[in-house]
């Protein structure tokens, strides 16, 4: 399989990531080149093997569903580019 | 005094002990040796207040007869760990000044056991390149340099490997005595190898991912560098813990892994596997190898052919799942909550152009590779069938594991450390192939180590990589000491 243009703007797009017109070609290139290497893997008869989903055979360890932290805004807010009152400043969102 | 940079971490333990110097003066020396060194840019932040307050409250310690594991010991820390009050960026510009108002869990471990940080490491953005040069704060060179056939030497910069470059070249050039690094798909062996360093890829699980940066989850693990084999077992037991803040750290107790140095191989089943002979790799590696094959023999191990099938199909599998679960992680810079924002018209396109212009372009390919194959339509050719082969690369060392199998022995990487520039040309793929001999321990989540074992004919080191049993780490600290002593240690002559 390999992407098209329109395909490469579609998925910048998904992604949130700006391209300009003159960087579709170049990333075309790349992202077929990748795709491309992977295709091998269409080799393998994978019908009747298990997607690995836990690398490590342990059960996900559980907590009861309690508040453990919290109460520190000023920290949860220290790294915005743009706070106020230990709220995020955001560009308007709702009309 | 001799340099105290030059000793290695068991060493500097015992002289501290012994009181022949302090801690402060061996911090200080490494603080002069990292001024010194600034042309390798091996850090992007040094820390040298903090660690002289770290180094005078280790001496205190000392005096007061309190002694860690790690008392005085002065560390790098890959800029991909959190640490509370200095900068971290994981060497990306998306993240600007991140200053965590927290500590990673590793990097904890290391101050609790009285460990002194020198500062942030360079490594590649978002852990993402091998050879450190998709770092916002430009390329790491290599201490190692080659040298011509007439013996003089070749000046041209080469790589440290990546993406934990900074980790190698710091550790390799004295300018730490060890340091912390992450390995996805072979991020601390393969800089590792490329600079004569000792580094492990500890079981997926062993240490706690809790404020690294993530790149892919389910493949990321944090392992120290150091410059021998029982420095590497020193730092790995303090770096491995059980963290109720990582679901994915098992619970299992740590062993004393330095006690497994020096212990008899005699009788170890080491694995030699036929599909790590790739076409096209360099007669060298093969002579490494079959070195490495008979120092083990010498030792009594018993050396045995086995086959891992699905070997060629882990990195393009790994090709897959990585991005995939980077594409994810990396969702959350949007440049509202911490980092770089560039405000536009509207939220998407704040977001569009705060991460076109955060991302660098290996991230920002990864991240649309990972968004292609997760999109709708593509989700079961790509995702499901990349983790159904990542169950068949795992299988097959199951298979070699049960049959009796206690350790592989394999190349750590398919050539020594390349100028820079070389592979960084137009074709990803190429420096991809990078990672071919590391890159099936990720996926199978094993313990992986690469461990110095000679030079090559242009004076620079190559590396062997040993893979383990899950939570066998002791295992490959025990065959590692065989091919250290055989070996011996390989320290590049100060140029900087």
């Amino acid at each position: 399989m390999s992407v098209d243009r329109s395909t490469v703007v579609r998925v910048a797009h998904l992604a949130r990531i700006r391209v300009a017109d003159e960087e579709v070609d170049k990333l075309q290139g790349e992202l077929n080149s990748i795709l491309g290497f992977v295709e091998q893997l269409a080799e393998l008869d994978v019908s009747d093997v298990e997607p690995l989903t836990s690398i490590v055979p342990i059960a996900m360890k559980k907590r009861t569903d309690v508040v453990t932290d919290g109460g520190i805004p000023q920290k949860v807010t220290m790294n915005a580019p743009l706070a106020e009152d230990d709220f995020f400043v955001v560009p308007k969102v709702v009309e | 005094m001799t340099d105290l940079t030059a000793l290695s971490i068991a060493e500097a333990r015992d002289a501290l002990a012994r009181k022949d110097f302090t801690a402060v003066e061996l911090t200080e020396a490494y603080l002069a040796a990292m001024a010194a060194a600034r042309p390798l840019n091996a850090y992007v932040l040094e820390t040298p207040e903090r660690a002289r307050l770290m180094a005078a409250a280790s001496d205190a310690r000392r005096a007061s007869g309190e002694v860690g594991a790690l008392e005085g010991i002065p560390l790098g820390v890959k800029d991909l760990y959190c640490t509370e009050g200095v900068r971290t960026t994981a060497c990306s510009r998306i993240l600007d000044d991140f200053t965590p108002p927290y500590e990673s869990t590793v990097t904890t471990n290391l101050w609790a056991d009285g460990a002194v940080m020198l500062g942030k490491l360079n490594c590649d953005e978002f852990a993402m390149g091998s050879s450190n040069e998709t770092s916002a704060f430009g390329d790491v060179i290599n201490p190692w340099r080659r040298k011509r056939p007439d013996g003089s030497i070749d000046p041209t910069p080469l790589v440290p490997g990546g993406s934990s470059g900074g980790s190698s070249a710091a550790v390799a050039a004295h300018l730490a005595a060890g340091a912390t690094g992450t390995d996805t798909g072979g991020s601390i062996r393969q800089p590792a190898a490329f600079t004569g360093t000792v580094g492990i890829k500890p079981t997926y699980g062993r240490c706690s991912r809790w404020g690294i940066v993530a790149f892919a989850s389910s493949l990321d693990q944090a392992g120290p560098f150091a410059r021998t084999v029982r420095d590497a077992a020193i730092l790995l037991k303090s770096f491995a813990s059980v963290d109720p803040k990582d679901t994915t750290s098992v619970d299992l107790p740590v062993p004393d892994y330095e006690s497994a140095v020096g212990r008899s191989i005699r009788g170890k089943v080491i694995g030699i596997p036929k599909e790590y002979r790739v076409d096209g790799m360099p007669e060298e590696i093969e002579a490494l190898w079959r070195q490495g094959i008979d120092w083990l023999k010498a030792a009594g191990a018993e050396i045995r052919e086995i086959s891992l099938p699905h070997t060629k199909y882990a990195l393009p599998a790994y090709y897959i799942v990585a991005p995939a679960e980077a594409s994810s992680n990396l969702a959350r810079y949007d440049g509202i909550r911490y980092g770089l924002r560039v405000t536009g018209d509207d939220i998407t396109d704040t977001y569009e152009r705060t991460r076109a212009a955060g991302f660098g372009s290996e991230v920002r390919r990864r991240i649309m590779i990972g968004t292609y194959v997760l999109s709708a339509g593509y989700y079961d050719a790509y995702y499901v069938r990349a983790q159904k082969v990542r169950t068949l690369i795992k299988r097959d060392f199951d298979i070699a594991f049960a049959a009796g199998v206690d350790a592989v022995l394999t190349p750590a990487t398919p050539s020594s450390a390349f100028g820079i520039g070389e592979k960084s040309g137009g074709d990803p793929v190429e420096m991809y192939l990078n990672d071919i001999f590391t890159v099936t321990v990720n996926m199978a989540g094993l313990p992986g180590m690469s461990v110095p074992a000679g030079l090559d004919a242009k004076g620079l080191p190559l590396g062997l990589q040993l893979i383990g049993r899950p939570f066998d780490e002791e295992t490959l600290f025990q065959v590692a000491e065989v091919i250290e002593q055989a070996a011996g240690r390989f320290t590049p002559d100060k140029w900087w």
